[in-house]
Parts: structure tokens; sequence; C-alpha cells
């Protein structure tokens, strides 16, 4: 068996391993069998089955689809703008996606807008892509006009860090009911999503990923960079809207549904270029997907036996991954 | 048929570089693109090369204008070489020249019989055989401009334009290198036009040297002119002389 068919099966395992876990796992302790039984309608105590169809099922799958998207846009992110620091966190896109739904949360109860709660969810969802969409759109503006990746860098940290002040603004001035509901927005969950948000969040992520995959040649190509890849037949327009289009759709939904779940789409295309010692996105592609639905089960599963918000848990996580990226200090790109 | 320009007149910012300038550089030649750094031959090759547009004027390809072409049919009539430096880590020197194939794979880059052969061939050609498993970041100076013209090669074009393919080598592999680039012109018919400032080297491996005197664009058979010649055309007005 060749190497990155061997990493590829372990990747599947561990990835079905925590999902089992995960949903094994929780303030009612189930053994594998239960869990199995469950799933298959066998299960002789109702109660167990609510709980791992309602509650953990639904929680896993989040955390499998979040894990895939949020990786998958790191990695188009990073060969895009050709900077092994890029995701959706540092260059403001998640930050779009929150000054989207506080624009929302916070602004809709002073417009005097409460509404339904299917009403509600739309709106986060569609906040959420506009504000993204609008933040990538801007950053991918400027970089065509200057190279320095740095620029870029700064640019986005600082859009992020504005945007957080507006944030704030808007978060002095609403009402307490609206500020909590945002607050519990920003901690970042898995577990708040029912079975109707599910609905909407699979189709679109899963809708992402076809993109994502689409996108494999074109991003294969940009490892040579723009110039390159025009000279080597790409056409560099479609592939920035098929990329900016893939990305909002992944990480504007999953930062919609989930809160701001950072640096799992930083640090797990690294995970993915360490392990597989590659540069094709045939491989780091499908690699990403696993090892970032896998990361985020774990990091679920941790979060779950500590009882703290998965966002900790990723943070601490991701970031030793990025400190070796970093301290190797190899050129990527 | 080769590259015909028409006409053309190439601007850079504000600034008039070329004006009004024609030229046919020949098939199955080796042509040297000489000029003072700022005169506009980095702007040329990318305007032949499809990624910059003329201010006025028409390019043919082969006989072909260039804006006929759409993305894939110009990426199988021209390949460039840039002064760019890629370093990716883990992309495998076998792998960057399998890009060149490009335009021709499906969907994916899926490569068939066909063109892992174009890219052994090419790989050989270069000399690069024995590296094919290096990656991109660990070859020399030399290498990596060999690896590079592998990839221009695979991609299997008439045509082929290189901005200054000998920056950066020592004296050996700049002949090397041009050399290289002649036989590739004569052996496989290719229209080869490379960018360079060595006026010895160029004279003594090339068919024909286009000249940009500003704002004029001239083209001389190599066996006609003396480096003397060339020196005094390029230092014209620059109060060296």
């Amino acid at each position: 068996m060749s190497r990155p068919a061997l990493l590829f099966a372990l990747l599947l395992f561990a990835t079905a391993a925590l999902f089992t876990a995960d949903l094994a796992v929780g303030s009612v302790a189930l053994s594998p069998a239960e869990v199995w039984q469950a799933l298959t309608g066998r299960a002789a105590d109702p109660t167990i089955r609510d709980i791992v169809l309602k509650i953990r099922l639904l929680k896993a799958l989040t955390a499998l689809a979040a894990g895939a998207a949020l990786a998958a846009s790191g990695l188009e992110m990073q060969t895009l703008f050709r900077n092994p620091l890029a995701g959706p966190y540092v260059l403001g896109v998640s930050s779009g996606a929150g000054l989207g739904v506080a624009l929302f949360l916070l602004g809709a109860p002073m417009l005097g807008l409460a509404g339904h709660s299917l009403l509600r969810w739309l709106g986060i969802v569609g906040a959420a892509w506009l504000g993204s969409a609008l933040v990538l759109a801007l950053v991918l503006a400027v970089s065509r006009r200057i190279r320095d990746i740095m620029v870029i860098l700064i640019l986005g940290m600082m859009l992020g860090s504005g945007i957080g002040a507006v944030v704030e603004i808007l978060q002095y001035l609403s009402t307490e009911t609206a500020l909590k509901a945002f607050v519990v927005w920003t901690m970042g969950s898995l577990g708040d999503i029912t079975a109707g948000q599910m609905t909407v969040l699979l189709p679109v992520v899963l809708a992402g990923l076809v993109l994502a995959v689409a996108a494999i040649k074109p991003l294969n190509l940009l490892l040579l960079g723009e110039n390159y890849a025009r000279t080597m037949g790409l056409d560099i327009r479609r592939t920035r809207t098929l990329l900016l289009l893939s990305t909002v759709l992944l990480a504007g939904t999953v930062t919609a549904f989930c809160g701001p779940i950072g640096f799992v789409g930083l640090a797990v295309p690294h995970l993915a270029r360490m392990l597989f010692r590659s540069a094709d996105h045939r491989i780091l592609m499908p690699a990403s997907m696993l090892a970032g639905a896998a990361l985020l089960l774990g990091c679920d599963l941790v979060s779950k036996l500590l009882a703290l918000p998965v966002n900790t848990i990723t943070a601490l996580t991701g970031i030793p991954i990025v400190i070796i990226v970093v301290l190797r200090n190899r050129t990527l790109f | 048929m080769g590259i015909s320009l028409k006409n053309i007149t190439l601007a850079y910012g504000s600034r008039t570089l070329l004006e009004n300038v024609s030229a046919e550089i020949p098939p199955a030649a080796l042509t040297a693109f000489l000029g003072r750094n700022g005169t506009g031959k980095s702007t040329l090759l990318r305007t032949i090369a499809g990624l910059k547009r003329p201010a006025t004027g028409e390019i043919r390809l082969c006989g072909r204008p260039l804006n006929s072409l759409d993305n894939r049919q110009l990426a199988a009539t021209v390949s460039f070489v840039t002064t760019e430096k890629i370093r990716t880590a883990n992309l495998t020197c076998e792998e960057m020249v399998a890009l060149g194939r490009a335009p021709y794979t499906d969907w994916i880059g899926r490569l068939r019989e066909t063109d892992r052969e174009c890219v052994r061939r090419a790989l050989e050609t270069v000399g690069l055989a024995g590296h094919i498993r290096k990656t991109l970041d660990t070859l020399s100076d030399g290498e990596y401009q060999r690896a590079m013209i592998a990839r221009a090669l695979a991609q299997d074009t008439p045509v082929i334009l290189l901005d200054e393919p000998t920056a950066f080598l020592d004296l050996p592999n700049r002949h090397a290198m041009v050399s290289l680039l002649g036989r590739l012109a004569r052996d496989e018919g290719k229209c080869v036009l490379f960018s360079t400032h060595d006026l010895e080297i160029a004279l003594a491996h090339s068919d024909a040297v286009l000249l940009i005197d500003p704002p004029h664009l001239l083209r001389l058979p190599a066996s006609e002119v003396t480096s003397e010649q060339l020196l005094d055309r390029l230092f014209e007005g620059s109060g060296m002389r």
C-alpha cells in the first residue's frame, strides 16, 4: 500500500472512530453497542434513542461538516493568496460573517424586528454570507493591486479588528437580550443546531465542498503563481469567483451556524501537508477535509469531557501546529 | 510562421515604451532579445504571452491573431518562463513539469500515458531526469531554471518565451543554458525568444537578435552583427561613449 493510501485509510478510520466516540460520550455515557442500536433503531430505551438521534448525532454531524468546511476553505485561501498564514479567520472572512450576524442580531431588535425563529436563522445565515463575501471581495480586490503578501495579511487583520470595534459599538448600544444572543453566538457552539437548521447547513456545506473539489486543478496551477497559471490556460477571473463562492459557502455558513471557530482552517491544511508531504491538491483537498472533520470531532469530544467551549479547544490544538509551521520556516509558496 | 508583431505600441503606465513597431520572429530559430533595463523587454514578452494587451497593433502567433485564441488555445501555442522564483516546498520537479500538461488534461488534471511520456522527455531534454523526486525548494538556481524550461517543453507549444533565463547563473551554466535553447529551437522547430544582457553568449548561440533601440525594434541576423556594434546601439545616448 502506498503512503498516501495508507494515510487516507488511517484518517478515514480516525474520523469514523471519533464520530462514534462523539456519539457515545456526554453527560450520559453510552457503550458503542448502545449507540449502534440507537442508530439502527433497535434501542430498547427511548431516552437513549433520543439522546443519540436528536442531540448527539446532530452535533457530531455538525462537527464533521464544519471541520471539513473550515479546513477546505483554509486550503483554498492559502493557495489563492500563496500565504501559509491565510485562513478564513486571519483574512477577516470570519469577522465579516461576525459583523453580518451582529448587525442582524443586534440591529434587528433595534428596528423592532423580532420575528419567527426560522426567519431569524435564515437572517443570521444570510447576514453571515453577505458579511464574509464583502470582506473577501475587498481583500481580493486589494490583493490584485498590491502583490505584497504582508500587506494583505495586515489588511485582513486590520479589517478584522476594525469590524471588531464596530461590533463592540453595536453591543454597547443594544438591549440585554439581543446582547446575550450575540455573546452566546460568539462563543462558538456545535450543539445549537436543530434538525431544521441541519437541512440548510448540510446541503450548503456540501455545495461548497463540491466547488472546492472542482477547484483542485486551478489550485494546483496557482502553486506556480498567477502569471504561470494564466500562461498554462487558467481563466483567472473564473477561478477567483469559484474560490470566493466556495469559501463564502463554507466558512460563511459554518460561522453563521456555529459562531467563529478559529484555527481549524489555518492549521489543518498544514497538518495535511506535513502528513502527506505533498503540494498536490488532489491529495491535500480530500486530506484536509478528512483531517478537519477528525480534528473538530476530537475537539468536540474534549470540550464535552472538560465542559469547555469548543472554540478554546480548537485554539489550543491549532496554535501549536501553526507555531511549528512558523518555526520550521520552510518556503511553502 | 513564429511570432509576428504588426504596428505594436506598448506603454507601461503613462510611459510609451515602443511605438508602432513591427517584427517577424521565425520558427526553428533562437532569437536573443536585447535592450537596456526599462526599455520594455519584459513588457513585450508578457504581451506576446497574452498576459497584457498592447495599446495598439496586432500580434499573430503561428499565423493566428493572439486575441482570437481562447485560454486553452493560447496555452497550447505559447509557453513562458518568467523571472519569478517559485520555491514551493513539497512540490517535486516532476509534478511541477507535469503542470505544463494542464491545457491537455481533464478537469482534475489526470495524466494519461502520453502526458507522462511528454513530461519524461522534457526532463530528459534539460538533463534533469535524475532529479524528478527533488522538491523545488532544494533545486539550485541552474536546476530550477532548467526545470522551468522543462515545464515549458511539456506544454508542447510552437512558441517559447523566456525572460532572462541566464540571470543568476554562473558563466558555464549560461553557455549551457543558451546552447540548450538553440538546440531546442533547431531540433524541434520551435520559435524561441529569450531576453538577456549577455551579448557575447547571445551572439555565440543565437540565429538572430531582436534589439530595442527606443522607441524602435530592430531584428538583425546574428551573423551580421558584432558585439561592438550592439554595444554602440545599446549605449547610444547614455553619455558613456
